[in-house]
C-alpha cells in the first residue's frame, strides 16, 4: 500500500497502539533544555528512577543565558540557578550537556542539526515547540510538554495520537529577495495560525527541493505557527551532502546502509493525505507582520487590512485588539515605517546562511544611527563561522552589535529585550504580545528585510535596495 | 493526578480568540525549577498595570469580583504557540478545573489533560451561548457522560475525548504510569532490528 513519508517513520515507531487511544511511539533522540526539564527531572526522582536512556538524550542551555561575557557566572538568580539545575541534573543522570562554555553550545534546534544528531527517518522530541524544525531532514520531529519529557526519561516513549496529514506543494520559482521566511510567512498568512492545527505538514514541489537544508529548516521551523504538531520534508540528496562528515553522522562505514535507509523515504507517489494546498511560488513577496500572531502578516508593499470590510466578528475584534497593541492603523501601508530596533537571530533565522546572506547585503554600509541591531548566531559553531569567514568585521564595520549563542531576545526571558512601545523587525517567529519583552512590538521577517531596516531605519523593500 | 468527574461552578468568560501560551504565562516566569504557584501570574500583562501585581487592571476579568469559578471560558484557538506546560500549571494552580473553547491547539491540549485541568471543546454557537450568560450562571460538565450543560436552560452539548484519556482523568491515572508499566515491551521493541 502506498504510504507517506510521515506513515514510513510513524509506524516503524509504534511499540504499541493503545485501543480507542493513543499509540506509544517509541523516541530515537530527545533534545532538552534548562526551561521545560528540570520538573521532569524531579518527577523521575520523586518515583524512584533513572533516566532510562541518558545515551538518547542531548541536553544544551539556550533560553535563558545571557548573550554578553558567558565567561562569567549568570548574574539573574533565577536564570543561573535553572542553568545550575541543568547541569546537576545532567551529571547526575549521565546525560551529554553543551553547555555554557562549551564549543557546542547553542539554541537547541541549531545545535541538533549542525552536530548531525539530526538524521532522516528519527523521532525526534523537545519540551520545545520549535523542534518541528528538525523535520527539515525527513524526521517527525515534535514539541512537547513538561510531563511528557518525564515520560520520555522515564521510558524513552510518548502517548500520541495519529496527527492527520496534510501536504503544501510549492511548485514554480521564488522571486528574487524572495527567501525561505517570506515562503513560511506568506503559507501562515494564507491559512492562518491555527490553520494547520491537529495536522503534520509535509512540504514538498520544485521550490522546497530548490532550497538548502538551512532555508528549508526555516520553514519547518514555523510550522507550529500555523497550529500544525510538526513540519517535515523528503530527505534528498541536499539532505545527505549536509549531514556527510558532521560530528555524529553516520561514519565511512555505515554510510552506505544509512544512506540506503534515507532514500526510502518519500512519500509514495498514491499516497494520500488529508488536505493537499497548492503554492505558486512566483506569486510570494518579500512578507512582514503586522499584528501579534505569525498569520498576521502581508507583503512587505501591501496594505494593513481595513478592519471595517472583515466580515467574521472574531477575527475583526483579533485584529483590531492586535493593532492597538501594535500602535498601526487598518488600512495604511507598512512602508516607510521607523522601527527602533533590529534583531537578527532565534532558531529560525540564526545560521551561518542567514548570516552570510545579511553581511552580502550590509557589505560596506551603515546601519542608520536610529536603530539598535543585534545579531546573535544561533550557536557557538556558527558564531565560529561567522568570524573564520570574516564576517563579523562586516558587522561591526556597518555598527551592528554581535552577541554570543542563545535565544537572546527572540523571547523575554533572557536579559536581551526590547523596551515596551518600541518596534523590533526580527528574524525570530512570535510576534506575540510581550513575547520579545513586555510591551514590545515585534514585525517578523526575513532576515533580508530585517537587514534592509537596519541599513534605512524604516521598514523598507529590500527590492528597492539592490 | 487527583480523579476529575463532575464539575458545577459558575466560570470565568474570557471572549478573545487566539491566547497564546505567552499570555496565559510570560516568559520570564519560567524561571522556576518546580510545578508550583504558577497561578498568580496567570495572564500576568492582562492582569495587572505595568507589571505591578499591587496595580490590577480593573477591567480584566480575573480582576473583577462579580466573576468567579472553576471554568474558563476562552474564544477559539485557546493555547496556542509556545509548549510551556506552565500554561496548564499557572491554569490549575489559580483554581480552574476545565477550559471550554470551540478550538484548542493540540500541545496545549495534551499539556492540560496531563494536569488534570480538562479541555472542553464546544461549537461556536454554544461558545456564543456560553458568552451571552450572566455572571451568576453555572455550568455542569459530566466527563463521564462528555456533556456540558448551561444549568438554567439545559441547554447541553457532547464533547469529544478520546476513551483512554477518559479513563486516566475519571481514575486519576497518568501517561507516564502507563509507560513505566510497559518497559518490557519497550526493551522488546528496542531489540527488533
Ligand atoms: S530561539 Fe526562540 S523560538 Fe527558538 S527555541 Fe529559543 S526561545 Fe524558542
Amino acid at each position: 500500500m502506498a504510504k507517506t513519508l510521515f506513515d514510513k517513520i510513524w509506524d516503524k515507531h509504534v511499540v504499541q497502539k493503545i485501543e480507542e487511544g493513543p499509540s506509544v511511539l517509541y523516541i530515537d533522540k530527545h533534545f532538552i533544555h534548562e526551561v521545560t526539564s528540570p520538573q521532569a527531572f524531579n518527577g523521575i526522582e520523586k518515583r524512584g528512577l533513572k533516566v532510562f536512556r541518558p545515551q538518547q538524550v542531548v541536553a544544551t542551555a539556550d533560553h535563558n543565558v545571557p548573550t554578553l561575557n558567558q565567561h562569567l557566572p549568570i548574574k539573574d538568580e533565577l536564570s543561573r540557578l535553572q542553568v545550575e539545575q541543568l547541569i546537576e541534573n545532567c551529571k547526575k543522570h549521565n546525560i551529554e550537556l553543551y553547555g555554557l562554555g562549551h564549543p557546542f553550545q547553542g539554541i537547541v534546534h541549531v545545535i541538533g542539526p549542525e552536530l548531525g544528531i539530526t538524521q532522516p527517518g528519527m523521532t525526534i522530541v523537545c519540551g520545545d515547540s520549535h523542534t518541528s524544525t528538525h523535520g527539515a531532514f525527513g524526521a517527525i520531529a515534535f514539541g512537547i510538554g513538561t510531563s511528557e519529557v518525564e515520560m520520555v526519561f522515564a521510558s524513552q516513549c510518548v502517548l500520541q495520537t495519529k496527527p492527520k496529514l496534510m501536504r503544501i506543494n510549492i511548485e514554480g520559482e521564488l522571486p528574487n529577495s524572495v527567501v525561505s521566511k517570506d515562503i513560511i510567512l506568506y503559507i501562515i498568512s494564507k491559512i492562518t495560525s491555527s490553520g494547520a492545527t491537529g495536522y503534520f505538514v509535509e512540504y514538498a514541489g520544485a521550490a522546497i527541493r530548490s532550497l538548502s537544508m538551512e532555508a528549508r529548516m526555516t520553514i519547518c521551523n514555523m510550522s507550529i505557527e500555523m497550529g500544525a504538531r510538526g513540519g517535515m520534508i523528503a530527505p534528498d540528496d541536499t539532505t545527505f551532502a549536509y549531514i556527510k562528515g558532521r560530528q555524529f553522522a553516520p561514519g565511512e562505514k555505515q554510510w552506505e546502509q544509512k544512506l540506503n535507509e534515507w532514500k526510502q523515504l518519500y512519500s509514495d507517489v498514491d499516497s494520500v493525505f488529508d488536505i493537499e494546498i497548492n503554492i505558486n511560488a512566483s506569486e510570494i513577496e518579500p512578507m512582514i507582520t503586522y499584528g501579534t500572531n505569525p498569520g498576521l502578516g502581508i507583503a512587505i508593499n501591501g496594505l494593513i487590512p481595513v478592519t471595517d470590510t472583515i466580515p467574521d466578528e472574531g477575527e475583526r475584534k483579533n485584529i483590531i485588539k492586535a493593532l492597538q497593541y501594535m500602535g498601526l492603523e487598518s488600512g495604511k501601508p507598512l512602508l516607510g515605517m521607523p522601527v527602533q530596533h533590529v534583531f537578527i537571530g532565534s532558531c529560525t533565522n540564526s545560521r551561518i546562511e542567514d548570516l552570510r546572506l545579511v553581511a552580502a547585503l550590509v557589505k560596506g554600509r551603515q546601519k542608520n544611527k536610529n536603530v539598535q541591531v543585534m545579531i546573535v548566531p544561533g550557536s557557538q559553531q556558527v558564531a565560529k563561522q561567522v568570524h573564520a569567514e570574516g564576517l563579523d568585521k562586516i558587522f561591526i564595520e556597518a555598527g551592528f552589535e554581535i552577541r554570543q549563542a542563545g535565544c537572546s531576545a527572540c523571547l523575554g526571558m533572557n536579559e536581551d529585550k526590547i523596551p515596551a512601545g518600541e518596534y523590533c523587525i526580527s528574524t525570530s517567529n512570535r510576534n506575540f504580545e510581550g513575547r520579545q519583552g513586555a510591551g514590545a512590538r515585534t514585525l517578523l521577517a526575513s532576515p533580508l528585510t530585517a537587514a534592509a531596516a537596519a541599513i534605512t531605519g524604516v521598514v523598507t523593500d529590500i527590492r528597492e535596495l539592490i | 493526578m487527583t480523579p476529575l468527574k463532575k464539575i458545577n461552578s459558575r466560570f470565568v468568560p474570557l471572549p478573545m480568540e487566539n491566547v497564546d501560551t505567552d499570555q496565559i504565562i510570560p516568559a520570564r516566569f519560567l524561571k522556576a525549577t518546580t510545578r508550583d504557584g504558577f497561578g498568580k501570574n496567570l495572564f500576568r500583562d492582562w492582569r495587572y498595570e505595568n507589571n505591578d501585581d499591587t496595580k490590577p487592571k480593573k477591567d480584566f476579568v480575573l480582576n473583577k469580583s462579580d466573576y468567579s469559578g472553576e471554568v474558563l471560558i476562552a474564544g477559539k484557538n485557546f493555547g496556542c504557540g509556545s509548549s510551556r506546560e506552565h500554561a496548564a500549571w499557572a491554569l490549575q494552580d489559580y483554581g480552574f478545573k476545565a477550559v471550554v473553547s470551540s478550538f484548542f491547539a493540540d500541545i496545549f491540549k495534551n499539556n492540560a489533560l496531563n494536569n488534570g485541568v480538562l479541555p472542553v471543546k464546544v461549537s461556536d454557537d454554544f461558545l456564543v451561548k456560553l458568552f451571552a450568560l450572566g455572571n451568576e450562571a453555572t455550568i455542569s460538565i459530566d466527563i463521564d457522560k462528555q456533556t456540558i450543560t448551561i444549568d438554567a436552560t439545559g441547554a447541553q452539548e457532547i464533547f469529544d475525548i478520546n476513551v483512554y484519556k477518559k479513563t486516566c482523568l475519571l481514575n486519576g491515572y497518568d501517561d507516564i504510569d502507563y509507560l513505566i508499566n510497559n518497559r518490557q515491551a519497550i526493551e522488546a521493541f528496542e531489540r527488533i532490528p
